[in-house]
Order: structure tokens, then sequence, then C-alpha cells
């Protein structure tokens, strides 16, 4: 089985990157693939809350690579959907629990038996960064529309090629598209221009993506919204299909009286 | 007033933010780690070691920086120009210089 090892990163934390994982993980499991969500976020351990997985985590990342316990017996299967696991990261350990060493073991030991291993990287640029992105084939960059975050990601983005990294995509998160009507927000061209890199999708702000993490809910196995539709898209992009980068509306109305008060930017 | 200007208003902290944005990368991107500097350094060397002589204990390199730009700016004192190339036979001339200024872009990344 050829496994596609994606890791999620983006430099600044609070972007999205647990959110993005837990979606595209769903969503690729949804569509017949079999998904490893690894959370890398080792001492800050949160993919497992989004995911709605947190009860039942017996053993843990660290577990794995010191030994304590077979990568089968720590891998959490999601009920919802097939195919889908979790590998949550330790709580009460530090970054500082899992060498490069063991991480590549790790990957490899993942390797063959997934179709795709998606992994959470922490935020920062430091050891738990790297770890994260060692052994990943393909990296996709989390920003929202905002200086600190699109100078973060470049910051990311250079360390990614430095390493070898040639495929690398950007996801906007938390797109606006009434502020940047009205001149108050980056647009997608301006990220994408500074940044010099590919977009693979722009997810709108959606309330949906916090009443689906305070649920425990992946987006894809349950409610239908502007997010969980470009989610889908973002999906079907990593899967090779050619989707045409549509800029969703978010929260904003679609009707008729919605359209006049854009054209007016009200 | 305020009513028709509320119609027509429309915000500029975008073009704010990408030109801060643009400005502070350039700077971001020309951070250059002391290993590949010294890598460049001996680079430089080696090429122009081909056609001149050149003082290594002389030479200055840096990134300088200003506003909106970065260049690369190297010192570097020659000694003595070759007149052929290195290996190619030939006699060669002894010239002065020195204090030859190159001056080049750097939009690396």
């Amino acid at each position: 089985m050829d496994t596609r090892i994606i890791v999620v990163t983006s430099g600044k934390g609070g972007v999205g990157k647990t959110t993005v994982t837990a979606n595209l993980s769903a969503c690729l499991a949804k569509q017949g693939y079999s998904v490893v969500a690894v959370d890398a976020d080792i001492g800050l351990r949160n993919l497992d809350v989004v995911m709605g997985l947190e009860n039942r985590i017996v053993y843990n990342l660290v577990d794995v690579v010191e030994n304590a316990c077979r990568l089968q017996q720590a891998l959490v299967r999601d009920k919802r959907v097939d195919n889908l696991y979790l590998l949550p990261a330790a709580q009460t350990r530090t970054k500082d629990a899992v060498t490069p060493d063991q991480m590549r073991y790790l990957c490899n030991s993942l390797r063959g038996s997934f179709d795709f291993v998606l992994i959470d990287s922490p935020a920062g640029i430091e050891s738990g960064f790297r770890n994260a992105a060692l052994c990943a084939d393909e990296a996709l960059v989390v920003a929202t529309p905002e200086v600190s975050s699109v100078r973060d990601a470049d910051r990311i983005i250079g360390l990614l090629e430095a390493d070898g990294k040639n495929s690398i995509n950007l996801i906007v998160n938390r797109f606006r598209q009434k502020m940047v009507d009205k001149g108050n927000m980056l647009d997608v061209n301006d990220v994408s221009e500074v940044l010099a890199v590919k977009i693979i999708g722009v997810v709108p702000e959606d309330d949906s993506v916090v009443i689906s993490s305070n649920k425990g809910e992946p987006l894809s196995l349950g409610l239908q919204s502007p997010a969980a539709k470009a989610f889908k898209d973002i999906t079907d992009r990593l899967l090779g299909k050619d989707v045409p980068l549509s800029l969703p509306q978010g929260e904003q109305g679609r009707g008729f009286l919605a359209g006049l008060m854009r054209m007016l930017r009200l | 007033m305020g009513f028709l200007s509320r119609f027509f208003k429309v915000g500029n902290s975008k073009q704010n933010a990408k030109e801060r944005l643009q400005v502070v990368l350039i700077h971001d991107r020309a951070d250059i780690s002391a290993g590949m500097m010294e890598c460049l350094r001996r680079d430089i060397i080696s090429v122009i070691s081909n056609y001149m002589d050149i003082s290594e204990e002389g030479i200055e390199l840096e990134l300088e920086k200003d506003k909106s730009s970065v260049a690369l700016v190297a010192n570097i004192p020659v000694l003595r120009v070759k007149r052929r190339l290195e290996g190619t036979p030939g006699k060669e001339e002894k010239i002065h210089a020195e204090g030859k200024k190159k001056r080049s872009q750097n939009r690396k990344r």
C-alpha cells in the first residue's frame, strides 16, 4: 500500500491545524481511504477532543515509541466511520519525550498499513515541529489572512523547503469574504502572491467549526456548512481531482437582499 | 455626508497589511545562518580566485538591509588580476587594484 504522510503545520498557534487535521482525516476516511491522524503535539494533546475520541484513549504515541505497547494498541478507532484511526499524543510528557529516530521508526511502522497518515504538528519551529515534519512526504501549511500568521507561514515554508519537502500546499483558514469586500482583510490572491506557494483550499470563518468541536464531531461526519464544503473540496484536491478554487461566502447570506447589501458594502 | 460615506467607504487596512507583510518578509527571508554565510564566502573566494588574487583576510561580506530591500555587499580587496584563466598557458602580468566593490540583489528565501 502506498502511504502518503502529510504534515499539517503553521508556525503560529491557534490558526486551525488541529481542526484541519481532524476534518481532512474524517473526509478522507469517508471517501473510503484508511487514515490515521497522528497528534504530534506532545504535552498539549487536543486532536482527541476535536475528533471526539478522548474517552477511548488507553495508550499514546510516547508509549508506542518507548515500546510500552504495540502500535495497534495505541490506535483509537473511530466508530462513526470505517478506517479512521487516531494516534493520540501523550499529555503528561514534553516534546523531548520523542527523538527524531523514534519518530522515523514510528512513521516507518505506519507506512504501508494506511492510505494516509496526517500528522498534526505543534505550533513553533522547534523539535516538536521538526519531528512532525521529519517523515512527511507532503506538507499542508495553515494560515489565516493576518500579517502575523502569514509571516509565520512564510518561515515554516522556508524551513520545509530547506528540508527538501517539495510538495507544500497552503490552506487559508478563517477567511471572511465580508471583510475582504470591505478592503479590511488580505484576500486569497494577496496571500498566495506574498507566499509564492500553491493554495489548496480556502476555509471560511464558520460557526459550525466551533459547534463541531464542542460536540467532538468532525464537520465531515455531521453538519453541512460552508466550512464542511471547503474541507470536502480540499480532500478532493488532495486526491488529485480538479476542483476549482471557489471563494466561499462563509456566514454571509446568499439571497437577493444579501447580494444587494454586498454590492453596497454594508 | 455621513450617510453617503457609509455607502462608499472602503477600508484600506488590507493594503496596510500587505505592504507591511512584504517589508517584513524581505527581511525575514534575508536572514542567513552563519554556516551558510561561511559557505558563501568560501564559494566566492574560490570563484574569484580563478580571475584574481584576493586578500582573504580583508574580505567583508554582509547583507545590508534598508527599508524595502536587501543587498549582498561584498568588499573584496584585490591584490592582482590574472591575465589568463588558471591552467591556461601564457604570461601573467601583475596589475594592482584595490577595494573593488561588488553589489548584487539578494532575493533568496
